[in-house]
């Protein structure tokens, strides 16, 4: 099995593989992570990972730089819907509209848009920036088993993902209201927070991803 | 709810640990990333790096840290010292680093905050700020910032100087209180009380903490977002897990699983 994540200059990639080579070691695994600007690598892989921090519009811009990557990343999560897993902006770009300096297009595949965090206290800081408690908010679903209630992940964000179908947001945390935590639909999965740096529990819902097939 | 960090930070020198955990079952105390997995595993919520390596030679020693701990720590990890362009952030980054602190190169170019903050995204640049009190400042805070680890002043107030970095995209500051550094006495609470009722972004207290009230303190009083502390962990005067139980007793929750 190929897991594919997706090389455009994200500043988290290298975390994310190797969290990803600790989870197939310890899993007794086989998997071959591959870091990859090769939009055939992507198309063709078992698994993808879109990790992202920064800006949504650079992000999707970074994306548009590698001839043909947008194109095989719809190959693979639509045409074929194979498994996929967008951390952090990785995950906001599945949305309808990124509003983070303007209004950007995103991939469209859960219907929803990102906008800025408005915490209800304005002593809030943005960015929400920290381990937050995960309240499970959707069905069971196999990438996030063993997660509950009251358990923490380490989030860095200013923007999030509100989806049109309150089915799709899986997770949720509080900073002055509810914040998306994780969404999903099909084979498609995604997390504010990062996985690459939530230690344990980051490490089971990776090692949880790597095992699913939806 | 969001908790405080409670954030060891590691002085490195030449790839080396300079003053870290005193801890006998280490094979080899020196070395940054087994002190960066005892504290991993110490439950601490993000590790911090300063690289106080003098010489340009060596500096490329800390990439090659940040590389060997990204492949064993899976925590947020900032790095500072010595960073001072675009160059050297993309280098830390892609080595490992969650995020970068700057502290001199910020206050010699403040647009290169804004820049590195364009560039990489405020969520990875953190602008470090050690700062004194100073006599005759007319001014909002009587405090002033220094650079060269607090040898250089540099006549610009401390609150302002805060203000100006969140504005320029900086997305923490971290505020470390020269009175108070080395001293065990407390963080300067006045002081952090002051900016981070000030800027909109995180800030973590850094400077003087040597009991776990002073942890407590710095957030209750403080108000500060996160705790830095150097000796009291590396001395092994408090585990991590005690300064944490102790937070979370006294009104200051942290994360414990």
């Amino acid at each position: 099995m190929t897991l594919a994540i997706v090389d455009y200059g994200s500043g988290n990639l290298r975390s994310v593989a190797k969290a990803c080579e600790r989870v197939v070691a310890e899993a007794g695994r086989r998997d071959l992570v591959s870091v990859t600007a090769d939009p055939e690598a992507v198309a063709r892989a078992d698994r993808v990972i879109l990790p992202g921090v920064g800006a949504f519009a650079d992000c999707r811009s970074g994306l548009e730089a590698l001839d043909g990557m947008i194109e095989a990343l719809i190959e693979f999560a639509i045409t074929r819907g194979g498994p996929f897993l967008g951390i952090c902006v990785g995950m906001q770009l599945m949305a309808r509209e990124g509003h983070e300096f303007g209004h950007h297009p995103g991939f469209d595949w859960i219907a929803g848009d990102v906008t800025a965090l408005q915490p209800d206290d304005p002593a809030l800081k943005i960015p929400h920036m920290g381990w937050n408690t995960l309240r499970v908010t959707g069905a069971a679903h196999p990438v996030f088993a063993g997660i509950e209630d009251g358990q923490h992940a380490y989030f860095v964000h200013s923007y999030q993902f509100t989806t049109d179908d309150p089915g799709h947001t899986l997770l949720q945390a509080g900073y002055g209201g509810p914040v998306t935590a994780a969404v999903g639909r099909d084979n498609l999965v995604g997390t504010q927070f990062h996985p690459e740096k939530s230690q344990a529990l980051g490490l089971r819902l990776l090692g949880n991803f790597l095992g699913w097939t939806p | 709810m969001l908790k405080t960090r409670v954030i060891p930070c590691l002085d490195v020198n030449k790839g080396r640990v300079v003053k870290g955990v005193n801890f006998v079952d280490l094979v080899d105390a020196g070395d940054p990333v087994e002190q960066a997995r005892v504290y991993d595993a110490a439950g601490a919520d993000e590790l911090c790096f300063l690289d106080i390596t003098a010489s340009h030679e060596d500096r490329e020693t800390i990439f090659d840290v940040v590389a060997r701990t990204a492949e064993q720590c899976f925590m947020p990890l900032t790095v500072g010292g010595g960073v001072r362009t675009t160059d050297d952030i993309r280098k830390l980054l892609l080595a490992g680093a969650d995020k970068v602190s700057i502290n001199t190169a910020a206050v010699k170019n403040p647009a290169f905050v804004r820049e590195a903050s364009e560039k990489f995204g405020a969520q990875c640049i953190v602008v470090a700020v050690d700062s004194k009190r100073v006599e005759d400042v007319d001014s909002k805070s009587g405090h002033e910032i220094f650079t060269h680890g607090g040898r250089n002043p540099t006549g610009i107030e401390t609150i302002s100087w805060c203000e100006r970095m969140a504005d320029y995209g900086a997305g923490e500051i971290l505020l470390t209180s020269m009175d108070r550094d080395g001293t065990k006495g407390g963080f300067d609470l006045d002081l952090t009380r002051a900016v981070a009722d000030a800027v909109p972004i995180p800030v973590i207290a850094s400077g003087g903490v040597g009991t776990l009230d002073h942890l407590v303190a710095g957030v209750t009083e403080g108000h500060a977002s996160a705790v830095l502390a150097a000796s009291i962990f590396h001395f092994g005067t408090y585990s991590i897990g005690e300064a944490k139980a102790y937070m979370q007793d006294h009104g200051a929750p942290v994360r414990l699983d």
